[in-house]
């Protein structure tokens, strides 16, 4: 099964003809995702390595099955090429770009939710199920197929987890970034709550990080809803108070968005919480070797 | 980006929200000859990005001229929590009959706009919201639908506010600074106080405006508005050489690729028993361009006793990572000792060509923690 991305995708890469864009189409296309369609306007009828170019995304859904899209556009372009191919059908969008105003993903959220639409991004890395797709910029070679889901706001910190458990002979699912913005798409409970429906997810590692008040909301959705353990990180213990930490999310706004009371909201409801990266990686292993 | 108390003014003034005749000065003469062209008696105010102005002595009345300047003297330079005060607005004074609280926050959690309105004004919100949270009025906005005039009805009653004077004005300041919330891409309004004159003249006294960075593009006039002399020479350098930087106040330099990962890093450091001198993100590259570029803002910093790398390579591999620093180490000189940690894609071969290089002062660690701990051993 795995979430989000799966031999099912069929993926239309928005911005396909960008240096960005096809650097990571052509990956994701080798790794074996189907990239069915790319779209840039003004430049349809051309193709990417063999991959078509539409001008539209409803031309890319109508004529090559895309179901899926990855947005590459840069942030200013982003809110359009989202409603564009949320308006053309497309039931799952991902967006790479960064730098997008919170305001515009404001409307975008409020706009998508309504129908349903599973949104990751913006500023994410995208999804990976490994041995089925990977849609984004994850560096798939480190991650191997195996029962742990992974959820995280941030990127290189969830490849670190993610190598570390490869190394201690573990697997991941999926590994869905959910993205370093104020308002993204998916918060932690969405992806949660499609783990826990995964026939091949065991258990779920949750990376979160300062900012916002997503992870407690996660917390009471884990003691209530999942039957599955979870275990998590969080980054962000020394960060000061009013200063962006590089994610435009991550800022402890007043004293409201603290790693500390993320970490205690999670431990107050049976949620284990690693010191480090390395050390949530060793209780994945201690609970996955209890649970096997 | 936060605006000073004038610059947020002179939106409000835009968006059609009444606020009191000022003129900004940066010397006591500017604040005398700004208080002539005023006329009567006027309050210097210290235009700072922190709060309590008024109890540091910051905000003072001043019936003359002459007045106005002594008072400007006493003012500039003060440090008001770690800011020191450079600018003043000079501003007419006003009758005070009532004080009410009004603001509108971007709320992430909710997924809308938030309007704050209580008749309990001039004080701490906070405060209002725990001792009488029925006095504060909470409202949302569904950002598509827009703020509708019923939505003023709601706010105006719920606050209690019964003179129709009052109730048409404030009615125009809330649609005001609905349009001036979005309209700037800001992420918090706040008038606190929103005044009542004896006159029953309602204004703005008071502005806190916070404008999200990613939308500067859009208001060049406002992304102006950022005053570089208040922030550390350090974060200056970063947002010149585009690199992404926050200073902190301990003696580890901090350089890794990620947000998420650098903010790890800072936490590993405490960890170890250390204090992290600041955020650094390269980003998914690790060219020789980016890392010289963040090494110069790192050292321009005098607290800085030693350098932790922290990468890990995804697309981009450790060996590709381990040839820029060793180039940016080639075109530049660090004195400090610098720790590398590399792990992740072709991380035994980044360490190798490091090795071989071995370049003086470089030292290199298998794991994040390993590492911590020698950077925070050399920074002793």
């Amino acid at each position: 099964m795995a979430i989000i991305v799966d031999t099912n995708t069929r993926l239309v890469v928005q911005g396909l003809t960008g240096s960005e864009g096809s650097f990571h189409g052509v990956r994701n296309r080798n790794y074996g995702t189907q990239v069915v369609a790319g779209v840039t306007p003004g430049k349809g009828g051309q193709d990417v390595e063999g991959i078509p170019v539409f001008n539209t995304v409803a031309e890319a859904v109508a004529e090559a099955g895309a179901n899926t899209t990855m947005v590459f556009v840069p942030a200013r372009f982003a809110a359009d090429a989202i409603y564009e191919a949320v308006d053309a059908g497309i039931g799952t969008v991902i967006c790479i770009a960064e730098g997008l105003p919170a305001h515009e993903m404001l409307r975008i959220y409020n706009y998508i939710r309504p129908k349903g639409v599973t949104m990751l991004g913006p500023n994410c890395p995208g999804a990976l199920s490994p041995g089925k797709a990977n849609v984004g910029i994850i560096p798939a070679e480190i991650f191997r197929a195996g029962p742990v889901g992974l959820v995280s706001r941030s990127g290189t910190l969830t490849y670190q987890i993610g190598h570390e458990l490869t190394q201690l002979g573990l697997g991941n699912s999926t590994i869905v970034g959910i993205g370093g913005d104020p308002v993204v798409g998916s918060s932690f409970i969405d992806v949660l709550a499609k783990f826990e429906e995964d026939a091949e997810t065991e258990l779920v590692v949750m990376v979160g990080e300062i900012g916002g008040e997503e992870e407690e909301k996660a917390a009471a959705f884990i003691e209530a809803e999942m039957s599955k353990p979870v275990l998590a990180y969080i980054a962000g213990f020394t960060a000061p108070p009013g200063k962006t930490m590089g994610h435009a999310g991550a800022i402890i706004s007043g004293s409201a968005g603290t790693a500390e009371a993320k970490k205690e909201a999670l431990e107050a409801n049976g949620v284990r919480v690693g010191t480090t990266p390395t050390q949530v990686a060793q209780l994945v292993a201690e609970r996955a070797s209890v649970t096997s | 980006m936060d605006l000073y108390e004038y610059q947020g003014k002179e939106l409000f003034r835009r968006f059609g929200i009444p606020v009191s005749e000022g003129r900004l000065a940066t010397t006591p003469h500017e604040a005398r000859a700004a208080a002539v062209e005023i006329g009567g008696p006027v309050v210097v105010k210290a235009q700072v990005l922190t709060g309590g102005r008024g109890k540091a002595g910051g905000i003072k009345l001043a019936d003359t001229p002459e007045e106005a300047e002594q008072r400007a003297g006493e003012i500039l330079g003060l440090d008001i929590r770690g800011h020191v005060v450079r600018r003043l607005w000079i501003e007419r004074a006003s009758e005070i009959a009532k004080e009410y609280y009004l603001s509108i926050t971007f709320d992430r959690g909710a997924k809308q706009p938030l309007f704050m309105f209580t008749a309990e004004g001039g004080v701490d919100i906070e405060q209002v919201a725990e001792d009488s949270p029925e006095a504060l009025v909470r409202l949302y906005v569904d950002p598509l639908e827009g703020f509708q005039p019923y939505q003023a009805r709601r706010l105006i009653y719920g606050a209690g506010i019964g003179d129709p004077g009052e109730q048409k004005q404030i009615a125009s300041i809330l649609e005001s600074l609905y349009a001036a919330f979005v309209g700037c891409d800001a992420m918090l309004c706040e008038i606190n106080p929103l005044l009542v004159t004896p006159d029953g003249e309602v204004k703005a006294l008071d502005s806190k405006f916070t404008v999200d960075d990613n939308a500067l593009y859009k208001h060049p006039d406002i992304a102006q508005m950022r005053d570089t002399a208040a922030a550390a020479p350090q974060e200056v350098l970063a947002r010149e050489k585009d690199v992404t930087y926050v200073k902190l106040d301990g003696s580890v330099g901090i350089l890794g690729n990620g947000a998420g990962l650098v903010m790890s890093t800072l936490d590993v450091i405490a960890l170890a028993g250390g204090r992290p001198a600041n955020f650094c993100d390269l980003g998914g590259g690790g060219d020789a361009e980016g890392v010289v570029d963040a090494l110069e803002v790192i050292t321009s910093d005098d607290q800085v006793r030693s350098i932790f790398f922290n990468i890990f390579g995804g697309i981009t591999r450790c060996d590709e990572v381990a040839r820029g620093i060793l180039q940016a180490l080639g075109r530049m000189t660090i004195e400090h000792p610098i720790v590398v940690r590399l792990d992740g894609t072709n991380a035994e071969e980044g360490r190798r060509i490091l090795a071989d290089a071995s370049p003086p002062n470089l030292h290199v660690e298998p794991t994040m923690l390993d590492a911590a701990r020698r950077a925070v051993e050399l920074a002793r």
